[in-house]
């Protein structure tokens, strides 16, 4: 950050109309927009509410298994021969992915708001299975929508949510991935308005969604600062988490956002090049643009028209990314990388073998960053990888592809 | 804030005044610019001002239409396959000059406003032969600043009013809307519906009280019957996808029976409530 640059209040965003500096917004048809000064007015009023506050901690605790742990490392911190790892466990959370705790945040605001029926998009099927367990656990009725495509590449997933009782709905639109998942979702959310609450899996979408999500997100940070402290008596040095829409890791960098000796980096999905249509690297090859109702960084052509993407992780295979990621990027207070398909299938592997822990193939990108990153940095240093979910989901997948390769 | 066209008449606003004071309901046809290419569309738009239509609104092709249903969907997604550039659009649209008397609105996602530069759209858009615009993901308050460079540009903006909108919200995007009132009579994506919703009469007459601005009724509109129950509630009735389906239906028999096919049902809605 340049000595120039005006200082942001980052702590304290976004505004009354959900803007993160130029960022954010509310850019929907009018028909959503009663829905969203619903949520914002009932979440305004959970937020201060402490019996809230109490069930979402007690959920968390007692049904999703918070706190996560903060384990170290050693044999990777070995192998890769530089910084203390650290993992933040968040996919030894019930449903197996950080995606639970907002899912539960948002199901106890739809009970408040008396709705009975939730909605939600998934794209590796981690969010859509949070929200079938949420539907199951407070007795909602659940519709998920699903690209065809990550239909075929979760079956596991699939499975989950329809044991619930989720129904499960398949999108053929578009390229049968995420973008098209919430697409449909908001089609649905347009009719369906007055009954239903349409839980967003990510910190992106229209006002309040982001920092919503980020606040329900935001134990995963809370809770690392505290436990580094308690085993290191120190802050971290770095904190790597991957960033599709940005929920998990807007989760663990928020809490550090005012710590300025601790670096933040999103790791994005790099793919197969840098070539549009071939990534989803939206903050480091993207532009500001509005997609899913937001300003923000996206992946468009010159006339505004969503490009493709591609990434191997079918739960970052999106083209835009939470506003408040794109103030971040701005004011350099977060470093925003990219990392490839076969880096990240290699980071799958690496901690598979030097942990006995099977990644889900999101996380992956970060482990491959660290790969990168952490032979750089001398053995004093600190660095916390969030392990943002457990990669049975991909394994069928990645045995495909290395037979392949 | 300065309120629609610095210059010029402003001819939306006259062609409502019209309908109006005969009595009737202005009919609003829905074309997707470029579907299935823009030959079509602009033999459509001659068909359709031949047939004596209040207004034409042209869909301005999108990746990501969250308003629309399946019809209209396939329709942006077939232009954009065929690499349709909004500049082949405002070409198309200028070769008309001349030869209409019916008022353009362009509907266009915020998105392609957004990337391509509103004041560059707006610009190009009233030189091509626009007079409005339709925004349908722009509710306040991010419509305040956006209207208004859309004034300055010389020219008019409606905005959505939902059956879930507040009072207090239709007040304000009556405000800001200097050409129409787009109405949506249902909460819902666009496509064909067998009736209209039994409290859309109480919605628009609610909706009166706050303003004069025409009211234009679209969603779900597509029978001469809609039209006929519209008629001394509304200024204006929208129809979208009916109009598409018939251009779908008629894809491959060529330009001139494309444009007849919809020109022949605009003839058939208008003459409802002649």
């Amino acid at each position: 950050m340049s000595s120039s640059a005006p200082v942001v209040d980052l702590l304290h965003q976004p505004d009354a109309t959900g803007h993160f500096g130029l960022y954010g917004g509310t850019f929907v048809p009018e028909t959503l927009v009663y829905a969203l000064e619903q949520l914002a007015d009932e979440y305004t009023r959970a937020k201060a509410d402490p019996a809230f506050q109490a069930e979402f901690k007690y959920y968390l605790e007692q049904y999703a298994g918070r706190p996560s742990r903060l384990y170290h490392a050693k044999r990777l911190s070995q192998h890769l021969g530089g910084a203390r790892i650290y993992l933040k466990r968040e996919d030894l959370n019930h449903t197996g992915a950080h995606k639970i705790n907002n899912a539960i945040g948002q199901a106890l605001l739809t009970r408040r708001m008396g709705k009975k029926r939730i909605i939600a998009e998934t794209g590796a099927g981690q969010h859509g299975v949070a929200s079938a367990t949420v539907a199951a656990l407070f007795g909602l009725q659940c519709d998920v929508y699903m690209g065809d495509e990550d239909i075929r590449r979760q079956s596991l997933n699939v499975f989950r949510m329809k044991l619930m009782g989720a129904n499960v709905i398949a999108v053929h639109s578009g390229l049968k991935t995420l973008k098209d998942a919430l697409n449909e979702a908001m089609r649905d959310w347009m009719g369906s308005v007055e009954h239903t609450h349409y839980i967003i899996g990510s910190v992106a979408g229209p006002h309040p969604f982001p920092s919503m999500v980020r606040d329900f997100q935001s134990c995963i940070g809370y809770e690392a600062r505290q436990q580094c402290l308690e085993v290191e008596g120190r802050l971290p040095d770095v904190i790597l988490a991957c960033v599709g829409g940005g929920s998990n890791a807007a989760g663990i960098f928020y809490p550090f956002i005012n710590d300025r000796t601790t670096q933040l980096i999103g790791v994005e999905p790099g793919g197969r090049g840098t070539a549009l249509g071939q990534h989803a690297a939206t903050l480091t090859l993207g532009q500001p643009g509005v997609l899913h109702g937001a300003l923000s960084y996206v992946l468009q052509n010159d006339e505004g028209q969503t490009a493709d993407v591609h990434s191997v992780s079918a739960g970052l295979d999106y083209p835009g990314v939470g506003p408040e990621h794109a103030l971040w990027k701005d004011t350099g207070r977060v470093q925003y990388v990219s990392i490839t398909d076969a880096e990240a299938i290699e980071g799958f592997q690496l901690l598979a073998r030097t942990e006995g822990i099977i990644p889900a193939l999101e996380s992956a990108h970060a482990i491959a960053q660290a790969a990168k990153l952490a032979p750089m940095m001398n053995k004093d240093q600190l660095m916390i990888i969030n392990l943002s979910g457990r990669g049975d989901k991909d394994c069928q997948e990645v045995a495909r592809l290395i037979d392949l390769a | 804030m300065s309120r629609a066209p610095v210059d010029g008449i402003n001819q939306i606003a006259q062609t409502f005044a019209a309908v109006r004071a005969s009595g009737g309901i202005g009919l609003m046809p829905f074309l997707a610019a470029g579907y299935p290419n823009l030959d079509a569309t602009t033999a459509c738009i001659k068909s359709i001002d031949r047939a004596g239509a209040a207004c034409i609104e042209i869909g301005i092709p999108f990746s990501d239409p969250i308003a629309d249903g399946p019809v209209i969907q396939e329709a942006f997604a077939d232009a954009l396959a065929k690499k349709i550039r909004l500049n082949d659009i405002f070409q198309a649209i200028s070769g008309l000059s001349g030869q209409i008397k019916t008022p353009l609105v362009a509907m266009v996602s915020y998105s392609i406003l957004y990337r391509y530069g509103l004041g560059r759209f707006v610009k190009q858009a009233r030189q091509a032969g626009f007079n409005g615009f339709i925004l349908p993901d722009v509710p306040p308050p991010e419509a305040r600043a956006v209207c208004q460079q859309i004034w300055d540009g010389g020219l008019d903006t409606s905005l959505l009013v939902a059956p879930t909108t507040s009072r207090k919200r239709r007040e304000e995007i009556a405000g800001l809307c200097s050409g129409f009132i787009y109405y949506l009579s249902v909460a819902g994506v666009t496509g064909e519906r067998k009736s209209l919703p039994v409290d859309l009469a109480d919605g628009l007459a609610a909706m009166r009280q706050i303003t004069d601005k025409p009211l234009c009724v679209g969603f779900g509109i597509s029978t001469p019957a809609h039209v006929q129950q519209l008629k001394g509630h509304a200024d204006g009735a929208i129809v979208g996808t009916a109009v598409i389906r018939r251009i779908k239906n008629a894809i491959n028999s060529g330009t001139d029976l494309i444009a007849e096919a919809v020109g022949n049902y605009c003839k058939e809605l208008i003459g409802a409530v002649a």
